[in-house]
């Protein structure tokens, strides 16, 4: 396949579609922001549920908000920017035809991913302790049992959700991994770097919505 | 290749803002500031999305995806604010 792909004339890596590979870049990447377009308003739709009961009761909110654990989410937001940066290194480094610099930045992000679950299933095993998972077991001392129920709900449901992006993201970023290493990308055909560098860099636009909204919520209150 | 060094010195750039920008929201969440508490947080979320969107996705430099980023944004907006609108105002009509 490699060898392939490196002929003259007309790469294997243009679809028949195209005048040229440059026109099928352009393509896809408004096809991606197509999808990713999508999915403001997939996130969105518990953005405005999020919205309407903190609106509601708002000092559940508070209450509940301040029993996460602010040095995690602060810590994996600065995880995901790290990230975000690692991806926008190599999608450069696919750009200017360094195969080496791409394939070590698409490792890095992907351990800073890992990374990020990481603390993540630290917060939620943090939490099954504490019965903060709304159910039969939900536990929450203060008057606001019922609506800090409701808060835990969106905040699994919200970040769990997130997860399982990154997760997704992490599976892409180990076809791009090994596509790079397999020689199916090169220095005329970086199309699919782009767009899932576009993927990861939405996945941490997410989070640094979340991050405020769920952790940093009424942490003024008491100092 | 010179545009492409001074874009990826322009990304260490970005990300020393971003990273700055997290430190400030974090840290302000402690001052109590009333309902600008909330501002300041999503102000700042707003900006660090939009560093995030125009240098590191490359919308600055992409037409077309413009279209399509304002788009998803807009429809958003329809989202929330109708949501809200009805919300917001249920209590008007037994009041009145």
């Amino acid at each position: 396949m490699p060898e392939a792909l490196q002929a003259a004339g007309h790469p294997a890596v243009l679809a028949h579609q195209f005048d040229d590979v440059e026109q099928q870049r352009q393509a896809t990447t408004l096809g991606m922001w197509v999808f990713l377009a999508t999915e403001i308003l997939f996130f969105g739709g518990l953005f405005a549920a999020y919205l309407v009961y903190r609106t509601w009761y708002p000092e559940a909110f508070i209450a509940a908000s301040r029993q996460l654990i602010v040095w995690a989410g602060t810590t994996n937001t600065a995880v995901l920017i790290t990230s975000s940066l690692t991806m926008a290194l190599a999608v450069n480094a696919a750009q200017t035809g360094k195969r080496r610099a791409l394939l070590s930045f698409l490792l890095m992000t992907m351990a800073l991913g890992c990374v990020f679950l990481g603390i993540k299933a630290f917060e939620y095993y943090a939490e099954f302790l504490e019965h903060h998972i709304p159910g039969p077991n939900f536990q929450f001392d203060g008057s606001e049992f019922r609506h800090a129920q409701l808060f835990f709900s969106l905040y699994f449901v919200m970040t769990g959700l997130h997860a399982l992006h990154m997760i997704v993201g992490l599976g892409v970023m180990s076809v791009m991994a090994w596509w790079v290493h397999r020689g199916v990308i090169t220095d005329a055909y970086y199309g699919p770097i782009e767009i899932s560098g576009l993927y990861w860099h939405f996945v941490d636009i997410v989070w640094i919505f979340l991050f405020p909204l769920l952790y940093l919520l009424g942490r003024h209150v008491h100092g | 290749m010179a545009d492409h060094a001074a874009s990826k010195r322009s990304y260490f750039a970005i990300y020393a803002v971003l990273m700055v920008c997290t430190y400030l929201t974090w840290q302000v969440a402690y001052f109590d500031l009333g309902p600008l508490n909330t501002v300041a947080a999503l102000t700042i979320a707003v900006f660090k999305a939009a560093l995030v969107i125009l240098f590191f996705m490359h919308v600055r430099e992409t037409r077309l995806a413009w279209v399509v980023v304002a788009g998803g944004v807009f429809w958003l907006g329809i989202l929330l604010a109708l949501t809200m609108g009805d919300f917001l105002t249920r209590g008007w009509m037994t009041r009145g």
